[in-house]
């Protein structure tokens, strides 16, 4: 299982496990859940597109899934930013769905991109992977003060020359570069269980920021690869055991959280 | 007492393990206008959502007309403190006035001449009839106010509740509302308790003064309640009493200021 | 004329059937939007459609039309939406995002089985993309019935619903069961997302709940004008949609037509956007009004 075509899905899918453990946190703290569901579909236009027309692919992935965070933040300045974000997420959906259709194999391909296929990870993928993977996070840790107070405290951070709106988009790129290369692996509709999940539960662990984060992290990459395996095994699709574990680590927080305040109430 | 439109009896409200309310004891007859005065957090809005029955009380009733409240009440009027209507909402100012009627109501309703009269009629009166058409998430905070009391007043209710009416608008605008208010309250023999932090502003107007503050209640006269022993006792420290141009500014002591000695002055004044 | 209505057109018996129920569908769910939007639970119907979208896979796998498992999920998923209660809104947020995630595993799971054991092509892409053009017939009568239920049931709550978003509390004061009216409310989204996953699929059901009655309420000022508009467009969104997908079928490159629900979905989002960009005046901006814009604009949840 470790060896030849799976090494690269290991990679991979470790390579996937952080971006989303970071970004994730970040997506719970800013309260962004339905702009992280949004964004990966961009990312779906862009895979369906790119693999029919025979352009580079990660091109392809790029260029929607930031066409896809643009068109939230650009629609968010006159609309309310469910609506914005709604609308922008069809769009993408429609138009992947479009670029599937033409294809022979539009069935699978349709289902492989939205729920994932990380057994079919080449070599050549793996690369560009690790590389916009390291390129976000190398964002994200240049970005990490401002995004953490605009975050938590917007306006002391506008007050402090931190433009909120220019921070959200900021964030929003990233997100959306870091998932376009996560998609064909986990999956668009996925993609967005693996951020939320781990961070919430991070979250009801501890509210230190840095550790959160690391937590979220690790949370993920148990994730993924329990689910691997699970999937090797099993053959039934990652994206169901990313769905399930994402919730069983919620509430295994969420429990945590909860004992903890009962421990603390009780009289010592 | 029982020929008051809203009488409160004893009324307790404890929350969290705090005593928000104290006690609270007072009536209000038909037509009398009222000021419900306190500092931020005395228990105003509280108090104002025992009235309407959004708050349960922990001690004490409530009695309209000498009844206890039933949850269908509607014959008080109210306009809360801040909406935060939404840009997009789809409602004219006319449709908000007439929701005023009926917006309780379940099912269809068809257009009537006699509901759109009343509705313009209303609007004339509170002064919102050059902005009839606009949606109600444009307009201004004051425009909005108008509005709201619009609302509140269509269903001819015996008692219009107003929650910090003035706190969001400038200087002209508070007198434009007051006065608008207490020119409809009259006409309409509506009773009005609105709550304020600054009494100043209603003073013209005022019948009578509910002061509230540290959750207890001096209900009377603006003369006879706004004294300094009277207040000091309400707040549990010494306040001063200041009248100045015909202003009236209700202030804790200053540093320096003996409190024994301050004390024991009030105490020989005390009736 | 020939080449906007390819030949055909006007005698298929499905696209009779298509425009007569995708009629319905439309105005169902445009006048269901408007209320969605209005009352800021545009995620809550995005999560109804991809909860929904569980469903239809379920009932897929077990051989049963994918409406009812549109609705049974939709309205189980609307009832315990409703249970757990209107929290502080980003931890409800983030709750909703992890049933989704589950809801979503298990649509793949179901899918993946689903394709297993059955020898339907492009059940997967039926399921997440819709099938207007291949209405099982039997399930028409339930489909009406269930739209103009959702339909009577959002024109009875109209007033009430708008006095709410307009004051929770004056909407309580006056007796109105505002939990009550909320839950009702949500069952008539279940029931409306479920009818449009019926027609453009699962995941893109929103884009005939939301861009619709987005659009109108950028038009329109009063309740009534924004659900004649709303109903309007959608209805115009599904008939050139149709019209479209109709001529699409010998369009390169695959010759089998392009999907009804990609025009669907591009025409209305496109609508939005031409009113979008039109520059509103807006008579009655203040500074308060535009800091409350930036703020909304700040946060995309």
């Amino acid at each position: 299982m470790f060896t030849g075509v799976m090494a690269n899905t290991w990679i991979a899918a470790t390579a996937v496990a952080i971006i989303a453990g970071v970004t994730g946190f970040f997506a719970v703290l800013r309260g962004s859940t339905f702009a992280a569901h949004a964004i990966p579909n961009g990312a779906f236009a862009g895979a369906a597109g790119a693999s029919l027309l025979g352009l580079n692919p990660f091109a392809g992935l790029a260029v929607f899934s930031v066409a896809g965070a643009l068109g939230i933040a650009g629609l968010s300045r006159r609309s309310r930013s469910d609506v914005a974000t709604a609308l922008t997420f069809v769009l993408m959906l429609g138009i992947g769905a479009l670029f599937v259709s033409w294809s022979n194999q539009y069935a699978q391909e349709a289902y492989s991109l939205l729920f994932g296929e990380v057994f079919g990870v080449s070599t050549d993928e793996v690369l560009p992977i690790l590389g916009i993977g390291a390129l976000s996070i190398a964002a994200i840790i240049v970005m990490f003060r401002p995004l953490m107070l605009s975050s938590a405290l917007p306006e002391v951070a506008a007050a402090r020359g931190v433009p909120p709106r220019r921070m959200e988009l900021a964030f929003l790129l990233v997100m959306a570069l870091a998932t376009s290369m996560t998609v064909p692996v986990v999956g668009a509709l996925l993609m967005f269980s693996l951020m939320i999940g781990p961070a919430a539960a991070a979250r009801s662990l501890t509210a230190r920021p840095v550790l959160a984060m690391a937590l979220s992290v690790v949370i993920a990459l148990v994730t993924v690869w329990t689910g691997i395996m699970a999937s090797y095994q099993s053959n039934w699709p990652l994206g169901f055991f990313v769905g399930i574990l994402g919730a069983v680590f919620f509430l295994a927080g969420r429990g945590y959280a909860a004992a903890r305040r009962r421990l603390a109430i009780r009289p010592a | 007492m029982t020929s008051d439109l809203l009488t409160l009896d004893h009324v307790g409200v404890r929350l969290g393990g705090r005593d928000i309310l104290r006690d609270v004891s007072f009536g209000i007859r038909p037509g009398q206008f009222t000021g419900l005065i306190g500092p931020n957090g005395a228990g105003k809005t509280t108090l104002l959502k025992v009235i309407l029955g959004l708050q349960p009380v922990t001690a004490g009733q409530v009695l309209i007309d000498g009844q206890p409240r039933s949850p269908r009440d509607t014959s008080i009027g109210y306009v809360p403190q801040k909406l935060g209507i939404e840009p997009d909402i789809p409602l004219r100012v006319r449709d908000v006035v007439s929701l005023g009627l009926d917006g309780h109501k379940f099912g269809l309703r068809l257009p009537s001449k006699t509901r759109r009269e009343l509705v313009s009629d209303m609007l004339t009166a509170v002064g919102a009839q050059r902005y009839a058409d606009a949606r109600v998430g444009e307009l201004s905070g004051g425009e909005q106010q108008r509005v709201m009391i619009a609302h509140a007043l269509i269903s001819q209710p015996k008692l219009l509740l107003l929650d910090e009416p003035l706190a969001n608008l400038d200087i002209s605008s508070e007198q434009g509302i007051v006065s608008v208010l207490a020119r409809l309250a009259r006409a309409e023999q509506v009773a009005v308790l609105l709550s304020a932090h600054d009494m100043n502003p209603l003073m013209p107007y005022m019948d009578r003064i509910v002061y509230v503050a540290a959750g207890r209640v001096a209900v009377g006269d603006t003369d006879e309640v706004v004294q300094p022993e009277v207040l000091s006792r309400l707040y549990g420290q010494h306040v001063d009493v200041i009248r100045v141009h015909g202003r009236i500014l209700v202030v804790a002591a200053p540093e320096g200021v003996d409190e024994a000695e301050a004390a024991a002055e009030d105490a020989g004044v005390m009736r | 004329m020939q080449y906007v209505f390819e030949p055909g057109f006007f005698t298929s018996g499905p696209v009779h059937v298509a425009l007569a129920v995708g009629t319905v569908i439309a105005i169902t769910s445009a006048v269901v939007g408007v209320f969605t939007v209005t009352r800021g639970q545009s995620f809550a119907g995005h999560s109804l459609a991809d909860i929904a979208t569980t469903g239809g896979s379920g009932a897929f796998l077990i051989g049963v039309n994918q409406f009812w498992g549109y609705l049974a999920f939709g309205a189980g998923a609307a009832a315990f939406m409703e249970m757990i209660g209107i929290q502080r809104r980003r931890g409800r947020d983030v709750a909703t995002g992890v049933v989704l995630g589950a809801a979503l595993g298990l649509a793949a799971l179901f899918l993946y089985l689903g394709t297993q054991y059955s020898t339907t092509t492009g059940a997967s892409f039926t399921i997440l993309f819709g099938s207007i053009f291949v209405l099982t017939p039997s399930t028409v009568p339930a489909l009406i019935v269930s739209a103009l239920l959702a339909l009577a049931t959002v024109v009875a709550l109209a007033r009430v619903l708008l006095l709410t978003s307009l004051s929770p509390d004056i909407a309580a004061a006056r007796g109105v069961p505002v939990r009550a009216v909320g839950a009702a409310f949500l069952m008539a989204l279940a029931v409306s997302v479920a009818l449009s996953a019926v027609i453009i699929g699962a995941v893109l059901s929103t884009a005939l709940l939301i861009g619709p009655a987005a659009t109108a309420l950028r038009l329109a000022k009063s309740p009534v004008r924004a659900v004649i508009t709303a109903a309007g467009l959608g209805v115009l969104a599904i008939w050139l949609g149709i019209l479209l997908a109709y001529d699409s079928f010998y369009w390169p490159p695959a010759g089998r037509g392009w999907p009804v629900s990609f025009f669907v979905v591009t025409l209305i989002v496109g609508g939005y956007l031409v009113t979008y960009l039109h520059r509103d005046r807006r008579p009655h901006q203040n500074p308060e009004q535009q800091n409350i814009d930036a703020e909304q604009a700040c946060s995309p949840a």
